[in-house]
């Protein structure tokens, strides 16, 4: 909240959103962040899947085929744990942020 | 249509409308893109007449019926942020059920017409005219216009759009006329004979949304698919820019003021119709030591009043209050600036208040007057209540001794109620 944000006269009317939600990083919101143990990963993305925020990301191979693990995208994951919940062999732990 | 017609007052004829049929006048005149509504006493007449509008093929608005009045101003607020022009009507317990997407309609800037047949709100249930279901959600942030009969229904109900429409304002309007009084109550009224000249000419055709500048292209202000960028209407708006966005709504209801008289004006050239200065309508004012003040039919039954003590030598005067919101307090205060004795009429419950809605903000207007005038309040009229001239001959002879001083001034009364 440090940030200056514009004022009154500056923004759109009528609550409309004036940049891209890409800026709206989320990852501020987080208490717990995913943590993925790949040695446990099966690469079932099931994780992937269910993730509401599009958040955790598959990394491919060359031929972009098969996957080779997942990994988070911390500037949006909002640490609501789906992903740990869904995980069928329990790889992913839910870490208290430390800040 | 001639060219030649443009200029001056538009070709009118004279019809016998009740004032709802004034409404459905005026929104077939207007031909919105979408009515919606729901029906409830005494408003139903205004969709009933319109409906045959629509089945009759004058008008090319769709036509929704709903199943409540939450989902009819919804599906106005659902057309309008699509860029279209829309209109509802309702009254009393179904305005009631609207009042979450009243907060919505206006705070995403919404131009939504509708009309409101004034009718107490329940309980017990009652169908007849008092002003407590639009005095209830007087502070939704929509524009509230109160007219005195059907033909200022028709005129201001067409003078509506233009007002909501304006980039300056876009803010939802609501047309307020009293239920049964004038809602039921037939009267000649003058529209015009070409629609056109309300459609085309005075609003300029369709709605046309306005262009905003987003991620550095112009895009159209609403839902239109064939926006270059999406816009997005109604997203969660926390403490760090809610405040924001509430502060552009104060300031789109000051504009309202000189909008509101604008349009009144231009409407006023194009009929041959004026009510004051679309804000507040004086009616011998000049020389008034005593002035009464109003919203509503009962406005004329007032002046016969006035009349009558005039020919008797009291300066005495009336004040009708057009634009309740926004509230033209410095008008106001401008026209009774050297009243002694003003009497506040509120036709609204007061309950726990220290009067009535209408009474405390006139009080509050003439506060910084140099010389303050005494302001009492009378509540009349609840649930119907007739209001003849002899209620209000006795309450001005009332307001007649505070002035000479044989009547001590008091706070509020109740007229009209049995002891």
């Amino acid at each position: 909240m440090s940030e200056t944000k514009p004022g009154w006269k500056e923004i759109l009317i009528a609550g409309v959103p004036f940049k891209s939600s890409l800026e709206y990083k989320t990852g501020d919101w987080r208490v717990f962040k995913p943590v993925i143990d790949d040695n446990k990963c099966i690469k079932c993305l099931l994780c992937n899947i269910y993730c509401p925020d599009m958040s955790i990301k598959v990394r491919w191979d060359e031929t972009g085929n098969k996957a080779l693990g997942v990994y988070v995208n911390y500037e949006y994951c909002k640490g609501c744990g789906i992903c740990a919940d869904i995980c069928p062999v329990k790889a992913i732990t839910m870490v208290k942020e430390e800040r | 249509m001639a060219k030649g017609k443009l200029l001056g007052v538009a070709d009118q004829e004279e019809l016998l409308l009740n004032g709802d049929e004034a409404v459905a006048w005026a929104v077939y005149h207007v031909e919105p893109d979408v009515v919606a509504a729901y029906p409830i006493t005494p408003q139903t007449i205004i969709v009933e007449r319109f409906s045959e509008f629509v089945a009759d093929g004058l008008v090319r608005t769709e036509f929704v019926s709903v199943e409540s009045e939450h989902s009819a101003l919804s599906a106005c607020v659902g057309a309008a942020a699509a860029g279209g022009r829309a209109f509802t009507a309702t009254a009393a317990n179904g305005l009631q059920l609207m009042n979450e997407i009243l907060y919505i309609t206006s705070s995403l800037r919404l131009p939504i017409v509708m009309a409101i047949a004034n009718r107490a709100v329940s309980g017990p249930i009652n169908i007849h005219c008092d002003h407590t279901d639009t005095m209830n959600v007087r502070d939704a942030g929509w524009i509230m216009l109160f007219c005195e009969d059907a033909q200022e229904v028709y005129d201001t109900v067409i003078q509506a759009f233009k007002i909501a429409e304006n980039p300056k304002v876009l803010l939802p309007v609501m047309v307020c006329f009293d239920g049964f009084l004038i809602s039921h109550t037939a009267q000649r009224v003058k529209v015009f004979k070409d629609p056109n000249v309300v459609r085309e000419k005075f609003l300029g055709g369709p709605r046309k949304p306005v262009k905003i500048k987003l991620m550095g292209q112009e895009v159209e202000l609403s839902l239109n698919p064939k926006n270059p960028i999406p816009v997005t209407f109604g997203p969660l708006d926390l403490y760090d820019y809610y405040f924001e966005h509430k502060r552009q709504q104060s300031e789109a209801m000051q504009n309202a003021y000189e909008v509101i008289r604008e349009v009144h004006d231009e409407y006023a050239k194009l009929s041959g119709r004026s009510y004051g200065n679309g804000l507040i309508v004086p009616y011998r004012l000049e020389d008034a030591e005593i002035v009464v003040v109003v919203m509503g039919s009962a406005a004329g039954t007032m002046r016969y009043v006035i009349d009558g003590l005039r020919e008797e030598g009291v300066k005495i005067g009336l004040l009708r209050i057009k634009s309740f919101r926004p509230f033209p307090y410095k008008e106001i205060a401008e026209v009774l600036k050297n009243a002694k004795v003003i009497g506040v009429f509120d036709r609204a419950q007061d309950q726990g208040m220290m009067g009535g809605p209408l009474f405390l903000e006139i009080r509050a207007a003439l506060y910084d007057l140099e010389n303050r005038p005494t302001v009492v309040n009378y509540v009349f009229g609840l649930g119907g209540r007739d209001a003849p001239p002899e209620l209000f001959r006795r309450a001005f002879d009332e307001l007649v001794g505070i002035a000479k001083g044989t009547v001590k001034p008091f706070i509020r009364k109740y007229i009209g109620v049995r002891e």
